[in-house]
């Protein structure tokens, strides 16, 4: 016989023993001793998810459908495979990005948003109400089983009980305080609750041993084995369904579950806080891999065992199968075992609310009431000096009203299912999360608005499928709301959904949620944009494996702060000696001495963000730091800046690019105009040069001969008429060369004196032929006039004209063979001008000389003469005087064939 | 035997000039229009100097120079530049080229024959 003291006394001890280590992995913790920093305390910590629900609810579920109580464990075992892939990643999302909390993450990925951060809050405390209920329903009503043996009658029912005489009641107080204890003890959510997550790991070995005993008590002590148990049952007609694992629509049903348990494992928030907030290493998710099914298939070793001994050894309906871990023993005056068995499943309770009220907390301090704090403006929380602990009392009020609530629910409600219908309408609720989480750390793509439809559709058919009804089942709502619908409309009826019938109530939400949640996902995300922050926040999370992952956000982050006002806000939030290590260890790893910077940089502001991060979540410590940090949060705007920036920079290197090209270009230019000028100065000398030696070879002549004659009076009379006449001759050619150097010179410099009238161009050609008329004959060299019979009259300088073709036709004499030579002189009249040309059959001009011929002194050699005659001036006049007249002159000339100069003058000439 | 003197100029007069003069001294003298004429005249009979003018058709003065002093055979030759160019670097380069002496145009022409007397060697040595 247990006196309920005894078991009170247990409990409390057990209670005690918990926080003793709680305690103790705390200290160690914070001596940098941790004891759970490894894989084996890491997996039994994730056993949290065995709540009283696998404790007692499996055999309870077992007893209606036998081994339909398997996809529960089916689902994480399967997706324990896939760990490494998704948990691992957001382990290391979490790290990276101080991640407290599942709402946490998903409003972090999807741009910080306080919204999605609020919404999956709310979703989560409604959703898992139920299942924190199913806790205290199980402790209370075993603690009842325990107190009334041996009297078996089920347990009363919890509502016509008052208050204070609900058990119940208590365990959710005391609960509650343990919680507290637990788990806001510390400020900063996402260092590690390390005592918490040694006394859960402990709590699982004690619930697994207590089951493993109550199951090798059963089979071994009250029964002969395993075949003594199966043989019975199966020859009992009432049992024998059970060996049966169903029709078509339960395979559906059990496909469903096991998707299901697939998602919840990571998305139930006690689990995300287990799983990926109070991981120390991510290698430890390597042998969570094995080693968490391995718990899960022991602790569903002796599941149909008790099953199969309880419907054997009671009398149907007596005890309900919800209680036959406890009932068994309890017959068989077992009592240690009994009370053995009850502190397995306080274990398995107290460890599910402790983390499960924990993780809330933290959401709904977090995500939910310092969002709107920080709004409302009259409390001047942004001045406040220390507001740690206003986080802690926060926290604390979350967890007693989450478990008061949680009590209203099984007081209200739990009452008309079993444990296991109540735990898989929060696994539905939780379910809800996956697309946001999951496909929130592999699409990028994924938006905010995307996440908040899928969330708000899914979690409005889960609250209509699936809660509605069961408030209707416990006579809170009609119960004409499930057997006719809402308004009456069968389409409408909350089990069959347009028309959805067949399926498990838990089965037919899943279907139609998930279907709505994925759906509205994907499409909105499809169809709508991230704004700036989200698609950092999308590149943060999905590409956290990058390389630049971990301090990829700073780059993003434009605003600018003093290190003082981050401290102050830093300090209001973590308190003194922690802020002062957290700037202690910054300054030491980035070589900075905030004595001397005043400046913040963008990687201190980012390391604040995160700091806060940690205790107050991402959005808030966006809003919290904005208020200190100027320049602010990057909005579609700033990255645009960023990036019309990045353009700037470009477009201005491709301005520097271009100016150096024009400067490179300039230089050549100038290069080039002094290579010319250097030309042009050698020219000049050239010239000069030229011209002393033109002027030198003629005047040598004079002089020589004019000394031969004073020198010699004796000379014979026709040698002084030769020498005399060289004399003269050469004076002349002297006098030419003068004046045609002036000529030059005079046109270069603009002075030449010009009379322009009008002109007959074939008269002017016609009396230039005239007047060489006798070089040609000296040389008997026929010339050819060919003149047009009619023209119009030219305006032009006429006897410079003249002088133009005179000079050629001088050249031609020169060039021509003697007897052989035939030179043509040709006017042609165009629209806008004439062409003279004078065309020889002469010797021709080399193609290389041909460009340099018309500049001065460029006489080109030729065969016929030892030395060409003349000055090598004519040209260069010529051509001065037809650029003078507005025309052009030019030469066309093949080696051997002869030469054509041809000229060109417009009708008028410019004066 | 008469000392001999080449003339090479591209100007008929000044060769006509030159050509009276030399003769006039008593010089045995040859002329050449231009440079290939020149090496030409040097290669039938090595005069006693050359006066050689620069500016000339075909192979200029320099040329020409070059070539009478690459040949050991014609070491004797004295070689007297005549150029109408006054610059210093014309008389240096042909100086360095081999050139024996220098004489500016417009010349007195009884510096050229005292000039071409100079470089004759003494009568009766060779």
């Amino acid at each position: 016989m247990l006196h309920s003291s005894t078991i009170i006394v247990v409990s409390f001890a057990y209670l005690c023993l918990l926080f003793a280590i709680a305690y103790w992995g705390d200290k160690r913790a914070d001596q940098g001793r941790s004891i759970i920093a490894n894989p084996y305390t890491y997996a039994l910590s994730i056993a949290v998810y065995c709540t009283s629900w696998t404790f007692y609810g499996s055999v309870g579920r077992a007893a209606e459908g036998g081994i339909h109580f398997l996809p529960i464990y089916l689902g994480p075992t399967l997706m324990a495979a896939l760990w490494w892939l998704v948990l691992r990643k957001m382990v290391r999302i979490s790290k990276v990005n101080r991640i407290t909390s599942i709402a946490d993450f998903i409003s972090s990925r999807y741009g910080k948003s306080q919204l999605l951060g609020g919404l999956v809050t709310i979703i989560a405390v409604i959703g898992i109400m139920p299942y924190i209920s199913l806790q205290l329903k199980a402790v209370s009503s075993t603690f009842t089983v325990l107190l009334n043996y041996p009297d078996q009658a089920a347990t009363r029912d919890v509502a016509q009980l008052p208050l204070l005489w609900d058990t119940g009641f208590y365990v959710a107080l005391v609960l509650a305080l343990f919680s507290i204890l637990f788990g806001t003890r510390h400020i900063d959510a996402s260092e590690h609750h390390e005592g918490m997550v040694a006394a859960i790991a402990f709590e699982s070995v004690v619930k697994l041993i207590a089951f493993l005993a109550v199951g090798f008590a059963v089979t071994f002590l009250m029964f002969d084995g395993f075949g003594d148990i199966f043989t019975r049952a199966a020859e009992n007609p009432d049992l024998a369904r059970l060996f049966h694992v169903g029709d078509i629509g339960h395979y559906g049903d059990w496909i469903a579950l096991t998707l299901l348990s697939m998602v919840v494992i990571i998305c139930l928030p006690r689990q995300f806080q287990v799983a990926v907030v109070e991981n120390v290493d991510e290698r430890h998710v390597r042998k969570a891999v094995w080693l968490f099914p391995l718990y899960l298939f022991l602790i569903n070793l002796f599941v149909l065992p008790i099953t199969f001994a309880g419907l054997l050894l009671f009398p149907p309906g007596q005890v309900n199968p919800d209680n036959f871990v406890l009932a068994l023993p309890i017959a068989h005056q077992m009592e240690g075992i009994a009370l053995f068995a009850f502190i397995g499943g306080l274990s398995a309770a107290t460890g599910m609310v402790i983390v499960e009220t924990i993780a809330l907390a933290t959401m709904v301090c977090n995500d939910l009431v310092m969002p709107v704090l920080l709004r409302l403006r009259w409390l001047k929380l942004q001045e406040r000096k220390d507001i740690s602990g206003l986080l802690l009392t926060i926290r604390r009020w979350t967890i007693v009203i989450v478990l008061f609530l949680s009590y209203l629910y099984v007081r209200l409600i739990g009452g008309s299912f079993t444990l296991v219908t109540i735990g898989l309408v929060s696994f539905c609720a939780a379910a809800q999360f996956a697309p946001a989480l999951i496909g929130g750390i592999f699409w990028k793509g994924a938006t905010q608005k995307g996440a908040v439809a899928g969330l708000v559709a899914g979690f409005l058919i889960w609250l209509y499928t699936l809660l509605l009804p069961s408030f209707a089942r416990s006579g809170w709502l009609p119960e004409t709301f499930i057997t006719d619908g809402l308004f009456g409309m069968a389409l409408l009826r909350p089990y069959e959904l347009l028309g959805l019938t067949g399926l498990d109530p838990v089965t037919h939400s899943l279907v139609w949620s998930m279907m709505a949640n994925i759906g509205c996902y994907v499409m909105v995300s499809l169809l709508t944009q991230q704004n700036a922050m989200e698609r950092i926040q999308a590149t943060l999370f999905v590409d956290v494996f990058r390389p630049s992952g971990e301090h990829g956000s700073s780059r993003f982050w434009r605003g600018t702060a003093t290190v003082a006002d981050l401290y102050a806000l830093v300090l209001r939030f973590l308190g003194r000696e922690r802020t002062e290590r957290a700037f202690r260890l910054y300054a030491a790893e980035h070589k900075i001495d905030f004595a001397k910077v005043t400046q913040a940089d963008p990687d201190l502001v980012n390391f604040s963000e995160r700091l806060l991060a940690g205790t107050i979540g991402a959005a808030s410590a966006r809003v919290m730091v904005a208020s200190v940090a100027k320049g602010e949060i990057v909005g579609l705007h700033e990255v645009m800046e960023i990036l019309d920036e990045a353009s700037h920079v470009i477009a201005y290197s491709q301005k520097l690019e271009q100016k150096s090209a024009e400067l490179e270009a300039a230089t050549a230019e100038l290069r080039a105009a002094n290579e010319r000028l250097k030309e042009l100065d050698r020219l000049k000398d050239d010239f000069i040069s030229t011209v002393t030696h033109e002027l030198r070879t003629p005047l040598t002549s004079i002089r020589s001969f004019s000394e031969i004659l004073h020198d010699n009076p004796d000379l014979d009379a026709g040698q002084r008429q030769e020498f005399l006449l060289i004399v003269i001759r050469e004076s002349e050619r002297l006098s030419r060369l003068i004046n045609q150097v002036l000529d030059l010179a005079k046109i270069e410099a603009g002075n030449m004196q010009w009379t322009f009238t009008m002109i007959d161009p074939r008269e002017v050609v016609h009396d230039a032929a005239n007047a060489t008329r006798q070089l040609f004959k000296d040389k008997r060299i026929v010339l050819e006039e060919k003149l047009p019979p009619d023209m119009p009259m030219a305006w032009a300088d006429r006897d410079r004209v003249m002088q133009v073709i005179i000079n050629l036709l001088s050249n031609a004499v020169k060039f021509c063979a003697e007897g052989e030579g035939l030179v043509q002189v040709k006017l042609e009249a165009g629209n806008d001008g004439y062409e003279i040309c004078v065309i020889d059959n002469g010797p021709g001009i080399p193609p290389e000389a041909q460009p340099t011929i018309f500049e001065k002194f460029q006489q080109v050699g030729d065969t016929l003469t030892a030395k060409p005659e003349g000055t090598g001036l004519g040209l260069a006049i010529c051509r001065s005087i037809v650029h003078r007249l507005g025309g052009d002159i030019w030469v066309r000339s093949a080696p051997g064939e002869g030469a054509a100069f041809c000229f060109f003058l417009p009708y008028r000439s410019p004066e | 035997m008469t000392q001999s003197v080449l003339v090479v100029d591209d100007e008929p007069n000044i060769v006509l000039s030159l050509e009276f003069l030399m003769k006039q001294a008593g010089f045995d003298v040859r002329v050449a229009r231009d440079g290939e004429a020149a090496l030409k005249a040097v290669e039938e009979s090595a005069p006693d100097v050359v006066l050689l003018d620069v500016m000339m058709p075909k192979r200029d003065g320099y040329d020409v120079c070059q070539a009478i002093r690459a040949n050991p055979a014609w070491n004797g030759v004295r070689i007297i530049m005549l150029t109408a160019k006054g610059r210093e670097i014309e008389k240096e380069k042909g100086l360095a080229l081999g050139a024996d002496d220098y004489i500016t145009k417009p010349f007195s022409t009884r510096e050229v024959v005292d000039r071409v007397k100079s470089h004759m060697k003494p009568q009766g040595s060779a």
